[in-house]
């Protein structure tokens, strides 16, 4: 089976734009910004392109917004891959986060990374690597090695420090492995203080509700994955759950929903709406088109324009175009505001 | 018939309180928001107290309130659990405890 088993993008729109966001109960996220005097997102000077190059996974998490799977079999065209070199080569771009599904299942994902380097002046890849990848299969055990001598910035879910509920969140034995693997990955160097090599986790909650206060976390997690097993790794960030995709279907079938928007609305904080990703960042799928951010992407709300595609789309008069919102947006503007480089405000 | 007790959605209309008495309800959550602040009890193990305490004072919107603000600090189920058991040694003691009255009732009484 080669199908998702999340219900499909016009429901989930459905879900997110009525109910309870028709019924007077709670307000749309456009109309929340204007009772905050926020004027309309818009686009800024283009610095991360974020690409999806498919959602082919070895895992597949319960929150996963993606999807992803052993059966997806979505994946980068060749043609889409080179035409995003030439978008790095003839626009300034900061960084490229390369995820998927599992990215480095793409064939030419070695070979895409290598391109980067030598043709780009891209200054960092980062790489969202799911970790339990590296002990998959024997091809990819030199993963470790690859990603040091390519400088690749890491960043790894790891819902929580202890084994229950990592399990429960990304599958049996899904714990373990990662252990093993983020040891691997300090033994090429990677979240040593003194190594340049960086290695940051990710935490999201393993349910409905918000993530803890960053900073805290982030020392409570050190703490014991140093103390329990020795490892290290350099920053951690919470992100929080957005209400699409599998994450929403969980929502749903344990009569979260409501509440769980509710809880997001009414910790609507304006300040994270000056950082939002989607102001700096595009979101290029498998297919090449161009999506304000990943999670538009799985909504497939495409970027404000006709040009809308790799092949078409002039990135520079990206700038000033209004971002394609809707309710799941209040999931990077709840508490402390949510990216994917964590908290924003 | 519906049931007018504990209902869950009233929770959400706790700071309807201020409508019929403006000045002490705000002074009460200006307290309650002070109480819960970072001091020199982190926020963490306050809500950890709080927990505790609610179910000691029975009130199950407190618990479905402490309950989620816990797992929004990171605290684990088993230190929720433990902190119960503290308000219910507590509580427990405390009537244990009354038995030492009683004993000296009975003393007193008997020859
Ligand atoms: S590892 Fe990532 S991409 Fe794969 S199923 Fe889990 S969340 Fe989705
Ligand atoms: S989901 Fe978040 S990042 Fe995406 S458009 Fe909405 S606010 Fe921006």
């Amino acid at each position: 089976m080669n199908k998702s088993r999340t219900m499909n993008v016009s429901k989930q729109l459905d879900i997110l734009n009525n109910g309870i966001f028709s019924n007077g109960k709670l307000p749309l996220f456009k109309e929340k910004l204007k009772e905050v005097n926020i004027p309309d997102i818009k686009k800024v000077q283009l610095k991360i392109l974020q690409l999806n190059i498919g959602y082919m996974c070895n895992q597949t998490c319960s929150h996963c917004h993606v999807d992803a799977g052993p059966n997806r079999k979505e994946m980068m065209s060749l043609k889409v891959l080179n035409r995003c070199l030439s978008l790095m080569i003839e626009n300034k771009i900061e960084t490229v986060d390369i995820t998927g599904g599992a990215p480095e299942m793409h064939p030419n994902f070695k070979w895409f990374v290598k391109r980067i380097r030598e043709k780009t002046k891209v200054d960092e890849i980062i790489v969202r690597s799911n970790l339990t990848i590296i002990l998959a299969n024997k091809k990819f055990f030199d993963l470790p090695n690859f990603f040091a001598d390519n400088r690749i910035h890491i960043i790894s879910s790891l819902p929580f420090y202890n084994r229950e509920k990592t399990d429960n969140q990304r599958g049996k034995g899904v714990f373990d492995k990662s252990i093993l693997a983020l040891k691997e990955l300090n033994k090429v160097g990677y979240g040593k203080a003194n190594s340049n090599l960086k290695l940051d986790l990710v935490y999201n909650p393993s349910g409905a509700f918000l993530p803890p206060d960053q900073e805290s976390l982030e020392t409570k997690f050190k703490e014991k994955l140093y103390n329990d097993f020795k490892i290290e790794f350099n920053n951690l960030f919470t992100i929080t759950n957005l209400p699409i995709s599998r994450f929403l279907d969980y929502l749903i079938a344990s009569d979260n929903y409501e509440e769980y928007m509710e809880t997001l609305v009414s910790r609507f904080n304006p300040n994270a709406t000056k950082e939002l990703m989607c102001k700096n960042t595009i979101s290029i799928s498998w297919e090449g088109y161009i999506y304000d951010c990943d999670f538009n992407q799985m909504l497939d709300l495409k970027i404000n324009s006709k040009n809308n595609t790799v092949f078409n789309c002039k990135i520079e008069g990206l700038v000033d175009k209004k971002i394609e919102i809707s309710q799941h947006c209040y999931g990077c503007t709840a508490g402390a505001g949510s990216s994917c480089q964590g908290t924003i405000a | 018939m519906k049931n007018e007790y504990y209902n869950s959605e009233d929770l959400k209309k706790f700071t309807n309180i201020t409508d019929w008495n403006k000045e002490l309800g705000d002074k009460f959550f200006n307290y309650y928001e002070s109480v819960f602040a970072e001091g020199k009890l982190s926020s963490r193990e306050k809500s950890l107290i709080a927990l505790a305490v609610s179910h000691v004072v029975q009130c199950p919107y407190c618990i479905d309130a402490y309950t989620k603000d816990g797992l929004e600090k990171g605290v684990e189920k088993e230190e929720m659990m433990e902190a119960v058991h503290v308000g219910a040694a507590i509580k427990s003691g405390a009537v244990l405890v009354h038995g030492v009255q009683m004993m000296n009732r009975y003393n007193k009484l008997s020859m």
